[in-house]
């Protein structure tokens, strides 16, 4: 609110973005659960490997009990004892289209969640608040649905070839120029799947000798292609300009570690909205620090894309900026458009060159006709040119319902990180138990939510995702937030301390350790 | 919250220590295990209270009531 702005005037609208400290107090009983967890934790472990408990996890066969053991680290002792205790939360099957409202099957564990079955009944009309359905293009009726079945019913389901051999359908390439007007650059490449769009071509524009400054909490496909390439990687803070600017400047000065020479190319990966906290990328300043240190621009807009922007066109438009200016802006059709896959779109050269070198075009099945056509329609609903203002009034809806969702919860009294514009909301839970406990709690009262624990999130800041949609009528969203009160009053998760912590706007030395003033 | 009686605020704050403690998670005989093991380490802390801390608040209040009693000869002993 009193935000004093140092970088230069480069925003045009309020960046107002918050993440509360966690209260030292819930932070201790936090670590207290944990203990209590990890020391009956200890107490199973022990039985099991006594025998006077049913071992009813993956171990080593008995042949191979003198091996290297398998299952000894942190991760697979926190699923034997921690996930298992609460996994009734996930990998819920639902039986419907995954809209605002959605059907489950419901599940019953007899031996505390190691195994489920089906009562057979099926949950109907449970408000969904955890599917990435941004715009409200999950549906089974409608244009986009239309649309999709005369396709299907011409070409089929299955391409039966890679985009390079046999796998290049006209409907690719009708989608491809689609895209590249939607989003304001010169061409795009569309592909399969979403998190191979990253894994893969990361390594086809960066090599040895290259260097990446990647975001703290980016996502594992954008660090699982970073280090397939075999490029240098260095970490900057999460959306910390200052530390970003550290960073290359010391690229520039020193150079590649030994030898001293120049780096081949500096490539700035950054995510359009980060899923687990709710933050808009800094994109202005990071534009601006491309510009002035001469190195290129990778944009995940896999959340952004459809969400932001008056006209939906993601967070270059949202911010007023050139899309020229991002070298590579990379999205997902998954979360707004209602589909499968990912893009990447840019400069005609590089697409063409992603075209040959990208190891999804060579090797992945190209995508399937039906979901391109989903594709087609939904972008042409949201620029508005099936002659419907239906696209225009979904992102509306959209960026309504996040302002008003955000706005009650933050006055009931629960910590929410993120920006107030971005519609993924992380309703912070913090205790083992909690996660759990509203998992449940949410869903007795018809209402789906996902909740967070490790290793998506650090150990102790668990979280609850909500995921707004244009689909969400006020009536819907009123009675997801009236439960959601009551939840929290029952699980007593209104920590918010209620206090406005401005952002640190001055510039990052090293002794500031600290991200919030006191 | 006003509204509530007395019986289901305990078991509203008994749910609370089951939800801190995480023992919300654990299967009966687990619970029975760290109940009994939270109510022996309270009992041990209370005897302790009623032992030590009983002894000297005794001794404490004793030398309290010789001040305002006789406040002449018992502080003159004292003193000394």
């Amino acid at each position: 609110i009193n935000h004093i702005v140092h970088n230069g005037g480069l925003y045009k609208r309020p960046f107002n973005e918050a993440f509360e400290e966690t209260p030292m107090l819930v932070a201790v009983l936090t670590y207290v659960g944990y203990g209590v967890l990890t020391l009956f934790g200890y107490l199973r472990d022990f039985m099991r490997q006594w025998k006077i408990e049913k071992c009813q996890n993956a171990t080593e066969r008995e042949e191979q009990k003198d091996f290297v053991p398998l299952y000894q680290d942190f991760e697979n002792f926190y699923n034997r004892n921690l996930y298992m205790r609460i996994r009734d939360s996930w990998n819920r099957p639902i039986c419907s289209v995954p809209g605002a409202k959605v059907d489950m099957m419901e599940r019953v564990s007899h031996d505390y969640n190691w195994t489920f079955t089906y009562t057979g009944r099926v949950i109907k009309d449970i408000i969904n608040m955890g599917s990435y359905n941004y715009l409200g293009f999950a549906q089974k009726t409608g244009a986009c649905q239309e649309a999709a079945a005369k396709v299907l019913a011409q070409y089929g389901a299955g391409v039966c070839s890679t985009r390079q051999e046999m796998g290049n359908l006209d409907k690719h390439e009708e989608l491809e120029k689609l895209v590249a007007r939607f989003l304001g650059v010169e061409s795009a490449m569309a592909y399969g799947m979403g998190f191979a769009t990253n894994s893969m071509n990361i390594p086809a524009l960066v090599g040895k000798g290259c260097l990446i400054l990647s975001d703290e909490l980016n996502h594992a496909s954008l660090v699982l292609g970073a280090r397939l390439s075999g490029a240098t990687i260095r970490i900057f803070k999460h959306n910390n300009m200052q530390s970003l600017e550290k960073l290359l400047k010391d690229a520039i000065v020193h150079g590649q570690p030994r030898t001293r020479r120049p780096w081949k190319k500096i490539l700035i990966l950054v995510e359009g909205i980060y899923s687990m906290e709710g933050s808009i990328v800094r994109l202005p300043e990071v534009i601006a620090l491309k510009k002035k240190y001469k190195s290129y621009l990778y944009l995940d807009e896999a959340h952004s894309i459809g969400a932001l922007g008056p006209s939906g066109r993601g967070v270059v438009e949202y911010f007023g900026l050139n899309p020229e200016d991002v070298d590579v802006m990379m999205g997902t059709f998954t979360k707004s458009f209602g589909a499968a896959g990912g893009y990447i779109g840019g400069k005609k050269e590089l697409i063409d060159y992603l075209r040959t070198y990208s190891h999804s075009a060579a090797y992945a099945t190209s995508m399937s006709p039906p979901v391109v056509e989903q594709i087609i329609t939904s972008v042409k609903c949201i620029m508005g040119e099936d002659g419907t203002t239906v696209g225009e009034a979904r992102v509306q809806q959209l960026a309504e319902n996040t302002r008003y969702f955000r706005r009650r919860l933050k006055e009931m009294g629960f910590i929410i990180y993120g920006n107030e514009d971005s519609p993924v909301v992380p309703l912070m839970l913090y205790m083992p138990a909690k996660i759990g406990a509203f998992g449940r709690e949410m869903l007795k009262r018809n209402i789906g939510v996902v909740v967070v624990g490790f290793p998506a999130t650090p150990i102790i800041e668990s979280r609850a995702r909500f995921c707004l949609s244009a689909a969400h009528t006020k009536e819907m969203l009123d009675t997801a937030l009236k439960e959601i009160n009551e939840v929290g009053d029952l699980l007593q998760l209104k920590y918010s301390r209620r206090r406005l912590v401005p952002l640190l706007d001055r510039p990052f030395d090293e002794t500031t350790y600290e991200e919030t003033e006191d | 919250m006003e509204g509530r009686s007395p019986p289901s605020y305990l078991y509203w704050l008994f749910c609370q220590f089951e939800l801190i403690t995480c023992s919300y998670l654990m299967e009966p005989w687990e619970k029975v295990l760290f109940y009994s093991f939270n109510l022996a380490l309270l009992g041990l802390l209370l005897y302790t209270t009623y032992a030590c801390v009983a002894f000297h608040a005794g001794s404490a209040f004793q030398l309290l009531g010789s001040f305002l009693g006789n406040p002449r000869e018992n502080a003159l002993s004292v003193v000394k």
